[in-house]
Formats: structure tokens, C-alpha cells, sequence
């Protein structure tokens, strides 16, 4: 039995000229949640249906819980769960047939299948909405009916592309609680996202830009292996300073953040606190800061993340 | 067993979602019930009371005599009268009359001469009508008029021998209800057959309901059986309606045969499921599945026999028509409803059905890709 659930090599896509997906090679061991981070149209969601045996690759080697894709997908699909972007259950069917139904396509029927619904139905808090129709749930809930029929069948490796798109930070949370019992439960979670705080709740992460992966390992490893010093500078007239700043070489980038402006300063230079304060002159106040996971995006793709929307 | 316990799964929620799609389900009763209702009364291929306009030149009472024989006919009436001819040749043209009668103003001279030549021959004729040809069907209703009797006591001068006598079987006073309503049943189970489960494939995939729905273990067979299922009983319910209004209102015998009927209907409606399967395989929108649906319900309405006879089309345009499974199935409800036949008798047909069924589904299965790209 291996200790890891996905593996690819060289998995590249193209759609006729433009290359969705680049020469990626991931490794997801078992039972963590990875994550893909990435602004749109990275290729988070067309890796994602690589994965689940969707899409053909246009190149390079699949072997997903041990079977190779594209040839061995049917096996697969029996030990995954795949919930999709777009809200992919029957609108005008309630939330009970909806899970009935999924049930029933997994083939599991009878007691087992209403006791494992009744299970889901507990754990998702969706007991009193079961004879709502799903068209006419709150974008939380009908997240947590897509992942209730997404874990139905209790897949061993479950696929999440962009899950919390549509959901408040209240919500988001309460899925997060969720994904992690799943974890600990032994499920291996894939989740897309071009959400920071998200990212870093994730055991391990691949930052994708334009198809090609950036940077992998856990959040802590990213931030350790960036090769720039963070610091935030306050002070007066800091639009200027910004303009003035993104001019020096040796700044990878500066961002406004409210009255404090964020510089990504390379590690070429070893002392930045001293070298800014030089720059810029007295009425300046410089503290060097804890990076975030934004600084890793950042630094891996030399665009901001804001700036990719 | 477990891909019975899918199939059931996949017919459950389609049946679900039908009931509680309103429209579509009320489209299920109404489009029979109004299509019969419109076609049944509104088709009719006995031409009658055509507009039509006289010039009398004559101006006699035998000319106002013989016009009221004409209308009595009932086959033209009309409405109005003209001074010359030009006036109303270009009263044809304007559309205004379908035909003009003309009465030259030696009339009464030409009805002796005809009177007294009746049996002989070369007798000029009292008069003769201009008819806008561009229908036939209209010109050929005028044609009709040419050897009426111009007197009552003529009858018995003109009547001529008969080379052959027509009996009319099964439909004996040539009502076109009797003829039309089996064959609408053809043209509304193609319409809907093929639509719905076209768009009930294409919807899945518009809706985004494919993309998990093809993750799971599923097979593409099971799939397609599953959507078929259920339309299979919608078009009984249409055909029941069909044929029991067509029976109420029209008096189109109902089938003696019902397990002829119902076995020939299921060969029909699984065809054009299958092949509603086919373009759902195609269609990426279901706008395109609209779109290909009428691409075969115009040639099913208009060279399946449906509203022309068959045998009067060109031999290509027949084999073409072969193809279509509508082709077929008028042929086999209009052979069961009006002339008793038993299923068996329909051999060729019921054959081409259950062929055309087969190679569909077996090519939309093959079609069907679990896959996105």
C-alpha cells in the first residue's frame, strides 16, 4: 500500500493553441489536505478534472490511489468524491432526493443508504431543510448538501474545486471544521482556492500561475523558503513612497495596506530595516513582519495577488 | 443489481423533476389535446365554398339559373361579379377570387346547341371558368365542375357509361379526419419524444449536474436507459388522448387491436427516443437541440405520408423517407386504427423501427463520453 494518494508527472493540457496546464508534477500524500492556490484561469479546475479521470491529458503520467488515468478512471470513480464549482445537484428536487438519489447511482440502497443520509443530514445541520427543495437554499447550505453527496459513499480521496466561492466567512469556517474531520478521519482532500486564509489552512500547498506550478510544500516551508525580507513602512504621502519604492531593484514588491505600506525586499540585501531607513529618511517608521502566505504568492509568481483580479 | 437499482434512480428523479415542471408537464396534455383539436377540424382536403366571381355577359335568366346551379355545388361561391374579364383576371391576380366564370353573351344559343348535341360531339361549352392554378388542389376542385349537368332534365341526356366502379373501404364518406388523426399522433410523438429527452440530456450538462453526475460509477447505458424510461409512458399518454379525442370528436374508430396498437406505438416511441439520445450527444445547448429537433420534424410532417401521399413522392425523396421513423409509424397506426391490422401483418415496418432504435442507442451510447473533453 503506498503513502501517496496522487502522483503526477509532466501532466500538461492544451486546449488546441493556449496550454491550460504546464508540465505539473505533484506528489499529495495520504490523508492531508493539499491545496491548489491560484488566481482564475491558473488551471486549478482543469488539473482537478485531470485527476478525476474528467479530462484526458494532452501529456505526462496520472496514478490517482493507485490506478493510472486515463485508463483505469471507471475503478476510480467508486473511491472518490468530486464536488464541482457550480452547484451540481437538482435544483427542483429536494434536499432528501437529492442524497436518495446519489445514493442510489453509488448503489448503495436500502437501510445502509438511509442511515448514512440520516448520518449526513445530522452532521451538515440540514435535518429541518430535508423536504426544502435545493434551489432554494442559502449558498451555505447548498454547499454543505454538495459535500454531504460528495462524501455520501465515504470516498477515500475527495476532490473540492473552489467550495467556498459562494459562502460568508461564518459559513466558511464551519466547512473548514468539517474538511478537517474529514482529515482526521483518513479522507485525502484536494481543494482549489484562491482564497489566503484558506491556502494556509491547508496541510500542504501548490501555488499554480498560467498552468505552471510555482512553489509547493507546507505553508510554513513556503514562507521559510521565500527569498525576501518582509517590512511595513508608515509614514505620510505613502502613494508616492509606493511609486518610489517599486523602482529600487532590489524591492520585489510593494503593497498599500490601509496607512502602512508592505515591501518585499530581497535577500540580497542583509540589512533592509537599515537600508530603507536610509532612503527614506526620519520621518519614516520601518518594522520588519511575520510573512503571509499573500508574500509567498507574491514573491512565486513576482505579481501581486490583488492585481491578478 | 446495482445497475438496476441506477436505472431506477436516474427514472425516479426524471419523473420527479417532470411532475414539477409545470410547463413541460402541461405541455404533455396540451400539445395533443390542442394540436388534435386544430388539425382535426382545421385540415380538410374536400375543397369548398372557393371565392369566386362571374362575368355574365349574357344577362338572361338562363345565365342567373345557371349560376345558382353552380352555387348550389357548394364548391365555389360567389362573391362577386366583374364587367369584363380584364377586371377580373386582375381580381385573380390580386388574390381577390381563386376562379371567374365567364358567360359569353350568346349563351342561350350555346345551351340549345349543347342541348341538342349532348349526344353527339363538338358542342361549343356554355362558358368556361379562369382559375388561379398555383394550387392544385384548388384548380383540380374547379376542374371537377367541368362535366356538370347544365339542366335537370340533361341528366338523363348526358349521363355517360361507367367504365369502373369505386368502392371506398374504411373510410367510406372520405372524411380527412379519419385519415389525419392517426397520423398526428406520429407527428406529436416526434416532436415531443425527441425533444424531451434531448433536453433532458443537454439540460444536465447546461445545468452542471453532468460534471458530478459523470464522476460517479454510472455507466453510460444506464444512463441513457434511464432517461428513456420515462418518456416511454408519456407518449402512451399522448397517443391514449390522441386517439380517444380523435374517437370522441371526429369518430375515428379506435383501435380494435390494442396490443397491436401499443406494441407498434412502443417501437415508435423508443426510435425516436433513441434518436433524441443521438442529437443530445451532439447538441451542446439545448437552443441546438431545438434546433436539430426541427431538422427532423419538418421532413416527419411533410414526407412521412403524413399530409401527401406517399407513392405520389419521387423514388428518392421515398428512400429518404424510409429513414424516418415517422415514415414508418404512419404507415402502421393508419394500417391498426382504420384497417384492423394486426402487428404482425407490419412486418417491415415494426422491422425498421426496432433496427433504427438499435443502431441510435448503440451510437449515442458509444457517443456518450464520461468524459469532458
Amino acid at each position: 500500500m503506498t503513502e501517496i494518494a496522487i502522483q503526477t508527472r509532466g501532466m500538461t493540457k492544451a486546449f488546441g493553441q493556449s496550454i491550460a496546464v504546464n508540465q505539473l508534477d505533484l506528489t499529495v500524500p495520504k490523508g492531508c489536505i493539499y491545496g491548489f492556490l491560484g488566481p482564475n484561469g491558473c488551471g486549478k479546475s482543469t488539473s482537478i478534472r485531470m485527476l478525476t479521470g474528467l479530462l484526458t491529458p494532452s501529456s505526462g503520467r496520472i496514478e490517482v490511489l493507485g490506478y493510472q488515468l486515463p485508463q483505469q478512471a471507471e475503478q476510480l470513480r467508486q473511491r472518490i468524491g468530486y464536488m464541482t464549482q457550480k452547484f451540481s445537484l437538482y435544483d427542483n428536487l429536494t434536499l432528501l432526493e437529492n442524497l436518495q438519489f446519489v445514493s442510489k447511482i453509488y448503489g448503495l440502497g436500502g437501510l445502509a443508504a438511509s442511515e448514512r443520509i440520516k448520518q449526513l443530514l445530522g452532521l451538515y445541520q440540514l435535518e429541518q431543510r430535508k423536504h426544502q427543495m435545493a434551489g432554494s437554499l442559502s449558498g451555505g447550505q447548498k454547499q454543505r448538501l454538495a459535500l454531504a453527496a460528495a462524501t455520501l459513499h465515504q470516498p477515500d480521496l475527495l476532490f473540492l474545486d473552489e467550495p467556498t466561492s459562494a459562502v460568508d466567512p461564518e459559513n466558511r469556517r464551519e466547512f473548514w471544521e468539517r474538511l478537517f474531520d474529514l482529515s482526521e478521519a483518513g479522507t485525502t482532500i484536494l481543494v482549489s482556492t484562491h482564497y489566503m486564509d484558506e491556502a494556509e489552512r491547508c496541510h500542504r500547498l501548490a501555488i499554480l500561475e498560467l498552468g505552471e506550478k510555482r512553489a509547493d510544500g507546507t505553508p510554513a516551508e513556503l514562507m521559510a523558503a521565500m527569498p525576501v525580507q518582509v517590512l511595513e513602512v508608515s509614514g505620510p504621502g505613502l502613494r508616492e513612497i509606493k511609486q518610489q519604492m517599486l523602482r529600487q531593484p532590489l524591492i520585489v514588491s510593494a503593497a498599500q495596506l490601509g496607512s502602512r505600506l508592505r515591501l518585499l525586499v530581497s535577500d540580497q540585501q542583509r540589512q533592509p530595516e537599515l537600508w530603507l531607513s536610509g532612503l527614506l529618511g526620519p520621518a519614516y517608521q520601518i518594522e520588519q513582519v511575520r510573512p503571509s502566505l499573500e508574500d509567498v504568492f507574491v514573491t512565486s509568481t513576482g505579481v501581486g495577488y490583488a492585481e491578478h483580479h | 443489481m446495482q445497475s438496476i437499482i441506477r436505472i431506477s434512480a436516474i427514472i425516479f428523479k426524471e419523473l420527479k423533476q417532470l411532475s414539477r415542471d409545470r410547463i413541460t408537464f402541461a405541455m404533455v396534455v396540451m400539445i395533443p389535446l390542442v394540436q388534435l383539436l386544430l388539425f382535426g377540424y382545421a385540415i380538410n382536403t374536400d375543397v369548398r365554398y372557393l371565392p369566386a366571381a362571374y362575368v355574365d355577359l349574357s344577362q338572361t335568366a338562363s345565365s342567373r339559373q345557371l349560376l345558382d346551379r353552380i352555387r348550389a355545388t357548394q364548391v365555389v361561391n360567389f362573391v362577386t361579379h366583374y364587367d369584363s374579364m380584364t377586371v377580373a383576371e386582375q381580381a385573380i391576380t390580386e388574390g381577390k377570387v381563386s376562379a371567374v366564370l365567364y358567360l359569353p353573351a350568346d349563351l342561350e344559343l350555346r345551351l340549345l346547341q349543347l342541348h341538342q348535341a349532348a349526344a353527339k360531339t363538338q358542342a361549343r361549352p356554355a362558358g368556361h371558368w379562369v382559375v388561379d392554378g398555383s394550387d392544385p388542389m384548388i384548380s383540380s376542385a374547379v376542374r371537377g365542375l367541368r362535366l356538370m349537368p347544365l339542366q335537370e332534365e340533361s341528366k338523363t341526356i348526358t349521363k355517360t357509361a361507367v367504365s369502373f366502379e369505386v368502392v371506398s373501404y374504411f373510410n367510406p364518406e372520405q372524411r380527412t379526419a379519419v385519415n389525419i388523426v392517426p397520423g398526428l399522433i406520429a407527428v406529436i410523438l416526434t416532436m415531443t419524444m425527441i425533444l424531451f429527452t434531448s433536453a433532458a440530456i443537454v439540460r444536465e450538462r447546461e445545468q452542471g449536474n453532468m460534471e458530478f453526475l459523470i464522476t460517479t460509477p454510472i455507466k453510460p447505458l444506464e444512463l441513457m436507459l434511464g432517461k428513456i424510461v420515462p418518456y416511454i409512458l408519456v407518449g402512451f399518454i399522448q397517443m391514449l388522448i390522441i386517439l380517444a379525442l380523435g374517437h370522441l370528436l371526429f369518430d375515428v374508430p379506435f383501435a380494435a387491436d390494442l396490443l397491436s396498437l401499443f406494441i407498434i406505438t412502443f417501437l415508435f416511441i423508443c426510435a425516436s427516443l433513441a434518436l433524441g439520445l443521438l442529437i443530445s450527444t451532439k447538441a451542446q445547448t439545448q437552443l441546438q437541440a431545438m434546433q436539430m429537433t426541427v431538422f427532423v420534424l419538418l421532413p416527419s410532417i411533410l414526407l412521412s405520408g403524413f399530409m401527401f401521399p406517399f407513392a405520389a413522392m419521387p423514388e428518392p425523396a421515398q428512400w429518404l423517407a424510409e429513414l424516418l421513423p415517422a415514415t414508418h409509424y404512419v404507415r402502421m397506426i393508419r394500417a391498426v386504427v382504420l384497417r384492423e391490422a394486426h402487428w404482425f401483418d407490419l412486418g417491415f415496418d415494426s422491422l425498421c423501427l426496432l433496427l433504427f432504435s438499435l443502431i441510435a442507442l448503440s451510437i449515442a451510447t458509444a457517443r456518450f463520453k464520461k468524459r469532458l473533453d
